[in-house]
């Protein structure tokens, strides 16, 4: 084990050359480009055996791997935002034809507006494209989350691909020190890729993705939901596993002081740190407030949410995308799923902010958590999201002279 | 050789070992009836063919059957499966294949 | 290894629901009869989807996976690129996509392959509209052809693919035409054996999308090259021969005449198709002449 000073991204690209990744394929996209450039470096300069695919797009990144993960090998891209947009279409293809590939995304939001910048639009448009997601909140997670990726989505029980998650720029472009484990360590924990379903072998012929009858596409789909239900098991295993290898532990959720909590925010990503700072602050002023944050959204853990949450009084949800036409944001919509399961009545506020980079700073959690104390107190809950960073003047941002236009 | 025979689960009530594979694949190889799309068949002129091979050469099925080296031996299609199309009489130099209605005398 | 439901002489079932007289069957079983069992194949949807297969059963003998319209080439890429890290160097990588799959939709993913010189095989069998989704215009179909959405005939020329392959100065580039089975065979093994990037354009003729008797496949295909509507020529490291030289050409209206496609186009169109096809034909004379 070394200790290096890495940014998230750069810790995306340890830990594929610590799995071996055999095929890459990717293109450039800020927050992502620095995974390309490097992997492409360690291909040049020969510490990862593989070939580099510097292909046109990212929809032609994910074909390349498609067409490469069928041959037998393990293979590796990352792309952002508007790249994981022109993805959709084969990432669908990916994860319905079991291929356990195992991606980094950098989020960014997606247009318009055009932005560069943090929020979680670009993934939870793709919530539903078969592929499981697991957020990062820094960059040692980045690369921890993105090696034990690859035994969950191997595992002959899930098959499906994964989609490591990092906040654009918090995560991706800060640095940290980060423990990268030895590859004699990596290669104990994480065994060569042996293809076990679909695959293309001229000595063993199988015809891959051909039309599939109504009366067996469910069945397919059914496959896939099996799958997803098998990694809430696995996943567990596989971070217990970790945990004894490398050290580190992770779980489908993470709480942080919530024993006696009146109110619990739940977060995704970068902003959790700045979340149990906040928590740490109001405790010492008094106030029992918890954090509950969530590492895996799909699949989505719901009855360890309920557990977590199972006595808190009011619950919050910082949704880092607008969830548009929804009462609230998409995450804020799986808790409350979850805790409406149960039978409790329980307020869960839906919040959005954090969009198109700008930062959930401590006091926007503060203000988050304030609203959920004076419920807590006897205040009505609102049921629609709660825009908790947006300025007064949104609706008069563009100033021009009026009149008839022509 | 083949990855099929390794990873084998057991199917209940069958001593042949099988394992089930996911997602959309096809791993049988196998034929549609298309000669029951047929409007006419091809009736060759035995005597007259002289085996040039040019039909079986064209034939988008590839089911014309013919020895080029003995000529009492007769040519054949596969009825099971020609679609009709008509291209074997079409491209014959000599003209000595009819398209003669199905359900015909002939 | 695939369950034999029912038997073939060769590597394709002899039952496939493409048309009667489809250009396209007779192609596939020629490409996979030169290239033989040590092929894996990547088809979009369109018409070759057919041999892809439906549920559990397939047309194919070999290894194939059904891509998307747009990424054959990049799937085929993929599988070069598997394959070479495993040191599986004996297999032919093919992608066989239509027109509209090749020259409209999957021109980006086609160009990146090419640029980056990725060893695979990619033949264009070029039925010149979207013919499995019912004939709709593609940027193949030809000046003047009415499909269902040029219902007055096509008002522009198609775009020549051939052409933006040899830019990309890839080893192997040649049309091919149905009707000249041993000159296709002799580019599908030479295209094989580039080295590189190798790319077959097909002229592929469709009874149903046409408008012509399906017996006459063959002859339209053969008329196409004989008006110099298609001529056959191939393009090696950049030098280009044409493969099957049309001494006295024939007028392109006998070719348009044959399919009812053509039939709304006037006198004076047609005039134009004509002095456009031998101006290109002088141009290819030449340059392969230089």
């Amino acid at each position: 084990m070394v200790r290096k000073l890495l940014d998230g991204n750069g810790a995306a690209a340890e830990a594929m050359r610590l799995a071996r990744v055999q095929v890459i394929a990717a293109y450039p996209i800020t927050p992502q480009s620095p995974i390309a450039e490097k992997l492409s470096q360690f291909v040049a300069d020969g510490t990862l055996k593989a070939k580099y695919l510097r292909v046109e797009s990212e929809h032609s990144a994910m074909s390349c791997l498609i067409g490469a993960q069928l041959t037998g090998v393990r293979t590796g891209t990352a792309t952002s935002s508007v790249g994981l947009a022109l993805m959709h279409e084969v990432l669908g293809v990916a994860s319905g034809l079991r291929l356990p590939i195992v991606m980094p995304v950098v989020n960014r939001s997606l247009v318009s507006p055009w932005s560069l910048w943090c929020d979680h639009q670009d993934t939870m448009a793709e919530r539903d494209s078969g592929w499981i997601q697991l957020y990062a909140a820094d960059a040692q997670e980045v690369l921890d989350l993105t090696l034990l990726a690859y035994r969950v989505a191997e595992d002959p029980r899930v098959l499906t691909p994964i989609m490591v998650c990092m906040d654009g720029f918090f995560v991706s472009h800060t640095s940290q020190p980060v423990e990268v484990p030895d590859q004699e360590a990596v290669d104990r924990f994480l065994p060569p890729y042996r293809p076990q379903n679909l695959y293309l072998d001229v000595d063993d012929p199988m015809f891959v993705n051909d039309l599939t009858p109504p009366a067996d596409f469910t069945e397919m789909r059914y496959q896939q939901k099996v799958g997803f239900e098998a990694a809430l098991e696995v996943l567990p295993e596989v971070m217990d596993e970790f945990a004894r290898h490398f050290g580190r532990r992770y779980d489908l959720v993470e709480t942080y002081r919530c024993e006696d909590a009146e109110a619990v925010l739940v977060t995704l990503g970068s902003m959790s740190g700045t979340g149990k700072y906040v928590v740490d602050q109001l405790r010492a002023q008094g106030q029992k407030v918890g954090l509950l944050r969530v590492v895996s959204f799909r699949p989505f853990p719901a009855d360890r949410v309920r557990a977590a949450l199972s006595r808190v009084p009011v619950v919050g949800v910082m949704d880092r995308s607008a969830g548009l036409g929804a009462e609230v944001g998409p995450v804020c919509t799986e808790v409350r799923a979850a805790l409406s399961a149960e039978g409790r009545q329980v307020p869960v506020v839906g919040f959005v902010g954090g969009l198109g980079g700008r930062d959930l700073a401590p006091k926007t959690l503060a203000a988050a958590f304030s609203r959920l104390l004076e419920i807590r107190a006897g205040a009505p809950a609102p049921r629609t999201s709660q825009w908790i960073d947006v300025r007064a003047d949104a609706l008069q941002l563009r100033e021009v002279p009026a009149g008839v236009r022509h | 050789m083949s990855r099929l025979q390794d990873r084998v689960m057991q199917q209940s009530g069958s001593s042949k070992p099988v394992r089930y594979l996911y997602g959309p694949v096809a791993t049988v190889f196998a034929a549609t009836q298309t000669g029951t799309w047929r409007i006419h068949r091809p009736v060759i002129n035995q005597a007259a063919c002289n085996r040039c091979g040019k039909c079986a050469r064209f034939c988008p099925l590839d089911i014309i059957t013919m020895d080029r080296k003995d000529r009492s031996r007769d040519v054949t299609v596969d009825l099971t499966y020609c679609k009709g199309c008509g291209i074997c009489a079409a491209v014959c130099p000599l003209g000595c294949i009819a398209m003669v209605p199905e359900g015909g005398e002939g | 290894m695939y369950a034999i439901k029912h038997q073939a002489r060769g590597l394709v079932s002899h039952g496939v629901s493409t048309c009667q007289g489809c250009a396209l069957e007779l192609a596939v079983r020629v490409i996979l009869d030169v290239l033989g069992e040590r092929t894996i194949i990547v088809i979009p949807p369109g018409c070759a989807a057919l041999f892809s297969g439906f549920g559990n059963e397939t047309a194919l003998r070999i290894p194939g996976v059904q891509g998307n319209l747009e990424n054959s080439a990049a799937i085929a890429a993929g599988i070069r690129a598997g394959l070479e890290v495993q040191g599986k160097d004996d297999i032919t990588v093919l992608a066989l996509a239509g027109d509209g799959g090749t020259v409209d939709i999957g021109l980006q993913s086609l160009s990146g392959a090419m640029e980056r010189g990725d060893r695979i095989l990619y033949i264009c069998y070029d039925n010149e509209a979207y013919m499995n989704t019912g004939i709709q215009g593609s940027g193949s179909t030809p000046y003047g052809a009415r499909t269902t959405t040029t219902p007055a005939g096509k008002p522009t020329f198609r775009k020549n693919v051939l052409e933006i392959a040899v830019a990309h100065r890839i080893p192997y580039v040649a049309s091919a035409s149905i009707a000249y089975l041993e000159d296709f065979r002799r580019k599908i093994a030479r295209a094989r054996d580039a080295g590189g990037t190798a790319y077959i354009h097909l002229h592929s003729p469709c009874p149903t999308g046409w408008g012509y008797d399906p017996s006459q496949t063959i002859r339209v295909a053969e008329l196409a090259v004989q008006t110099l509507c298609w001529p056959l020529y191939e393009v090696v490291e950049g030098k280009t021969r044409i493969t099957v030289k049309v001494n006295k050409p024939r007028p392109v209206a006998e070719y348009l005449q044959t399919q009812s496609r053509f039939r709304s186009m006037t006198p004076e169109e047609i005039d134009q198709v004509q002095r456009t096809v031998e101006a290109e034909y002088q141009r290819l004379l030449e340059r392969a002449e230089a």
